[in-house]
C-alpha cells in the first residue's frame, strides 16, 4: 500500500499511459485529449458560425466519457490515494522558483502563486492562466494533437509529423521558462 | 453502457498522472530545467510501451474488440503547422503547465483556478476554427 501512496515512478507510470493509449486502439479509437476541446465548442453551439465545428461531434462521445474518467481519477488519486510527501522535486529547481517568488511544493502538486483561488482576486493572475489555456488550446489545433495525440500516440506510431510537433512543444517550453517566466515574475 | 470501458479507461488516466505528478506544474517546470528525469523517463517509457504494442497490433495484423482489423491512419505530411502549432502550445504548457488531459484531471483534484485555463483552451480552440482557412498548414 505504501507504494500506492508515495510518488509513482516513471518506468510504472510511463508503462501505464502506454497501456492507455493501447487500450484505447483496441477499442477502436485514438488517444488525444485535445479533440475534446473542439467537441465542447460543438457542443455549445459554435458549428452554427464556424463550419470546422460543424461535423458529428456525437461520434466523439467516447471520448468525453474519457474526460470524465480522468476527472474522477483526478479527484479519487489526490483525495484518497495521496499523502503530503509528495511532489519532491530537485532543490536547484526549488532554488530556482524562489527566486521567481514562486512557492516550494511542500506536498502540494500546484504553486500558490499561480493556482490559489486568490488568483480570482489577481487581474495579472487571471490573465496568466486565461492565455495558458489559449495557447494551449489554439496551439493544439494548429498542430493537430497535444502531448497524447503527438508525443504518445504519434511518436508510438514512428510519425514524422509528430515528431515536428513534439521539436516545436519543446521549443516552446524551453522559451517559456528560460526567457518568458522570469520576465513575468 | 459502452461507454463505462471509457470511462475506466479516463479514470485510469487521470490517476496514473496525477500520482506520477505529471499533472504538477512543477514537474513541467523541472523538465524544461532540464534538473529531473522524471518526466523524461514517464514520456520515453510511455513511446516505448506504444512502439512495442503497436508493432504486435501490425505484425499480427489484430482486430480490436468490435472485430474490425486495427488500422492506425498516419498523420498528414507538412511541417508549418506541426513546428508553428507546436511552439504555440508548448508556450502555453510550460506557462501554465498543464496539457488538456491534465486541465481536466486537475479540474477533478479540486484546483478550481483550473477553470480558467479550460476556458481559455476552449477559446483558444474557437480562435483557430475561426483563422483555419487563413493560417498556412
Amino acid at each position: 500500500m505504501e507504494l500506492i501512496y508515495h510518488t509513482w515512478s516513471w518506468y510504472i507510470s510511463g508503462f501505464i499511459i502506454g497501456l492507455v493509449m493501447l487500450a484505447l486502439i483496441y477499442f477502436g479509437k485514438s488517444f488525444g485529449m485535445s479533440s475534446n476541446l473542439r467537441t465542447l465548442c460543438s457542443m455549445a453551439g459554435a458549428g452554427k458560425r464556424v463550419s470546422f465545428f460543424n461535423w458529428d461531434w456525437k461520434s466523439q462521445r467516447w471520448n468525453l466519457a474519457v474526460v470524465a474518467g480522468a476527472i474522477l481519477g483526478g479527484f479519487v488519486a489526490t483525495h484518497y490515494l495521496s499523502e503530503t510527501s509528495n511532489v519532491s522535486i530537485s532543490t536547484d529547481t526549488i532554488g530556482m522558483l524562489e527566486m521567481m517568488h514562486i512557492d516550494a511544493p511542500q506536498g502540494k502538486l500546484m504553486p500558490d502563486a499561480l493556482f490559489s483561488n486568490q488568483v480570482f482576486e489577481s487581474p495579472k493572475g487571471i490573465f496568466i492562466l486565461l492565455v495558458g489555456g489559449l495557447l494551449i488550446g489554439f496551439g493544439s489545433r494548429y498542430a493537430g494533437g497535444c502531448t497524447s495525440g503527438h508525443a504518445i500516440s504519434g511518436l508510438s506510431n514512428l510519425q514524422i509529423p509528430s515528431l515536428k510537433a513534439v521539436i516545436g512543444f519543446f521549443i516552446g517550453g524551453l522559451i517559456m521558462v528560460h526567457f518568458i517566466l522570469p520576465l513575468i515574475f | 453502457m459502452k461507454l463505462i470501458k471509457f470511462i475506466l479507461v479516463g479514470f485510469v488516466f487521470g490517476i496514473v498522472l496525477t500520482k506520477s505528478e505529471a499533472v504538477s506544474w512543477y514537474r513541467i517546470y523541472e523538465m524544461f530545467q532540464f534538473q529531473s528525469f522524471h518526466m523524461y523517463g514517464i514520456i520515453m517509457v510511455a513511446i516505448v510501451t506504444g512502439v512495442v504494442g503497436i508493432q504486435i497490433i501490425k505484425k499480427y495484423q489484430l482486430k480490436d474488440s468490435t472485430g474490425t482489423p486495427i488500422h492506425i491512419a498516419d498523420k498528414e505530411p507538412s511541417t508549418i503547422r506541426y513546428v508553428v502549432g507546436g511552439i504555440i502550445f508548448g508556450l502555453g504548457w510550460a506557462l501554465v503547465g498543464s496539457c488538456p488531459g491534465p486541465i481536466f484531471i486537475l479540474i477533478g483534484a479540486g484546483f478550481s483556478s483550473v477553470i480558467l485555463v479550460l476556458l481559455g483552451a476552449i477559446a483558444g480552440t474557437f480562435l483557430y476554427g475561426l483563422l483555419k482557412n487563413k493560417l498556412p498548414h
